[in-house]
């Protein structure tokens, strides 16, 4: 029965497009199901409609890779079995079979797969702060998605605030866009970023644009400040500035700057949850302090007929990616009997990739302490509308020491984005609590469906599926 | 309402116009527009939150916090950041409006 299912691919960015591409070259066609309504995943993501904007000015220094990456796609196309707008938001455990749950375009289907290959990228990491939820407050991500995607910016005024490469990045687009860039606001202190010359011996090319779009917004005359820590969103129903402490040679100073849009991030955590829902071993990953489905080099994991690629398995970003997806169809092929997978060169790309990463990582730090100074009635869970002071007195007064616990007992992480946007915050409480590391406080298990779909009863009643 | 529009269009400018309304008020986006950029564009939220009522407007805009859902007029929801405009699609964003006009 097995003979007829074909390898399925969930996602088609960077790594998705590479692993269909290599299985089209091997003489397979795969299925590949992209959430998207154009192929090109989140980093380059393309635009509804074409808006008359070059590659350069959309992708910046990567507009070659992503028109090659577009290209690539376009020309598998006609031997794949592409179907995008289409969720996948259950996998079959392996007592139950190979077999996907999806939505497409609004009707529910199973879908079998010979073997899996996941690639289901990243989503911005965040933390909560006073007025985090505040109309005109956008992830860093999405600030970036509005003018790629769209053509918008979030505001006329904007703040960007965080930690990680993306934060400069950004700013210099919005720059570039005509917006007005207050400030760039770097939560991480100016000391870290002595790593950078280390990074330059091995990435110069990164460490080069980096420092271009520093300085670039310097000579615009936008305000760069180090060691920020956010105090409130000035404004109740639309931003209209941000108070904000930060580091100086004598102590804290605390300033507010007008704005009336705010992007903050602190770099991307990997979307996992088909992988746990397929069954997959885990493991906790320090750096990013995070869990990761167990992987090979190659892509590999736990389950024989499952292969995990690009950020969804790890954050690496857009290059690594494209190594990885390539690297898990190498596998499947291999695993097949169909081809050796041969695949020494890509192998070590991607551990030097993954090695510029710890760097990048010392650079622009996770802000470690950040829930210390956030002040408990602010709201932790944006679905659920829960304080950082109910997930406390949960924790105490269920002596709670591992996360899904505190998910039963205070609703936290069991909205409708299922912890995407609190997990952080929410293991961060947990294990600041217990006074334990990160993965102490376990893993958050995924529910199906991943994401909310709709329910026909009948045809005719809708209802909304939560867990 | 006067809340401002939170998003600032830069690019397709003169894209043919969408008619849309937004409640029950007619508002134009522009072809390419998803719900969210159209209805962003000319007002300050998409809907008010469950349990507190508070004003929200999307936050990661790639499909993944469920910020976004905007109720349509005919009741059922659409995920504004990753759904296209079309032409006549109704919108309420202003819950008050909707129970002023069930008391009527």
């Amino acid at each position: 029965m097995t003979e007829s299912l074909q390898p399925v691919i969930v996602g088609a960015g960077p790594a998705g497009i590479r692993a269909a591409e290599r299985l089209v070259r091997a003489g397979l066609r795969p299925i590949v199901l992209d959430e998207g309504q154009r192929a090109g995943g989140q980093i380059y993501r393309r635009p509804l409609i074409d808006d008359g904007r070059s590659y350069r000015s959309r992708y910046g220094s990567e507009a070659g890779k992503a028109r090659r990456l577009h290209e690539a796609f376009e020309a598998i196309l006609p031997a794949i079995d592409y179907r995008p707008e289409t969720l996948v938001w259950n996998v079959s455990t392996p007592e139950r079979g190979n077999q996907l749950d999806v939505l497409l375009a609004g009707v529910h289907r199973q879908i079998g797969f010979s073997q899996l290959i996941l690639c289901t990228g990243a989503t911005d990491r965040v933390l909560p702060f006073p007025g985090w939820t505040t109309p005109g407050v956008y992830t860093l991500g999405a600030s970036q998605t509005a003018l790629k995607a769209q053509g918008c910016t979030i505001g006329d005024r904007v703040v960007f605030m965080g930690s990680g490469p993306l934060l400069y990045l950004v700013a210099w687009q919005y720059l570039k866009a005509g917006a007005r860039v207050e400030a760039v606001l770097d939560t991480a202190p100016v000391t870290s970023k002595r790593h950078l010359l280390t990074l330059a011996i091995h990435a110069p090319r990164i460490v080069a644009l980096g420092l271009s779009y520093g300085l670039q917004l310097q000579l615009a005359g936008v305000k760069i400040r180090y060691g920020v820590r956010p105090e409130a969103v000035l404004g109740t129903s639309q931003v209209e500035g941000l108070r904000y402490r930060r580091r100086t040679l004598t102590g804290e100073a605390v300033e507010s700057i007008a704005c009336d849009a705010l992007a903050y991030g602190f770099a991307l955590r990997p979307e996992t949850q088909l992988a746990d829902l397929a069954g997959c071993r885990f493991r906790f990953n320090g750096r990013d302090r995070v869990w990761l489905p167990e992987r090979d080099a190659l892509g590999r994991t736990s389950r024989s007929d499952v292969y995990v690629a690009g950020d969804g398995s790890g954050i690496a970003g857009a290059d690594a990616s494209e190594i990885s997806g390539e690297l898990a169809a190498a596998a499947l092929l291999e695993d097949t009997g169909r081809a050796l997978a041969d695949a020494a060169g890509l192998v070590a790309a991607r551990k030097a990739i993954l090695r510029q990463r710890d760097i990048l990582e010392q650079a622009f730090p996770f802000p470690d302490d950040w829930l210390e100074t956030v002040p408990d009635e602010t709201t932790l869970c944006r679905c659920e509308e829960i304080t950082i002071a109910e997930g406390r007195r949960a924790i105490a007064a269920g002596s709670i020491v591992e996360i899904n616990r505190l998910k039963a007992l205070s609703r936290v992480g069991m909205g409708r984005c299922q912890g995407r946007m609190c997990s952080a915050a929410a293991t961060e409480l947990l294990s600041g609590a217990c006074g334990t590391s990160a993965g102490e406080v376990g893993r958050l298990r995924a529910q199906a469906p991943v994401k909310p779909i709709p329910l026909g009863f009948g045809g005719s009643v809708e209802a909304e599926v939560r867990s | 309402m006067s809340m401002n529009p939170l998003l600032r269009r830069r690019y397709r400018l003169d894209e043919t116009l969408v008619p849309f309304t937004l409640n029950g008020t007619a508002q134009t986006g522009r072809r390419g527009d998803t719900v969210l950029t159209a209805i962003l564009s000319v007002s300050g939220r998409l809907r008010q939150s469950e349990f507190t009522g508070e004003n929200r407007a999307g936050f990661c805009l790639i499909g993944a916090c469920q910020d976004c859902y905007v109720m349509t007029a005919q009741g059922s929801r659409v995920r504004a950041c990753s759904t296209a405009l079309l032409a006549d699609m109704a919108f309420i964003t202003d819950l008050g409006a909707v129970s002023e006009t069930a008391h009527d």
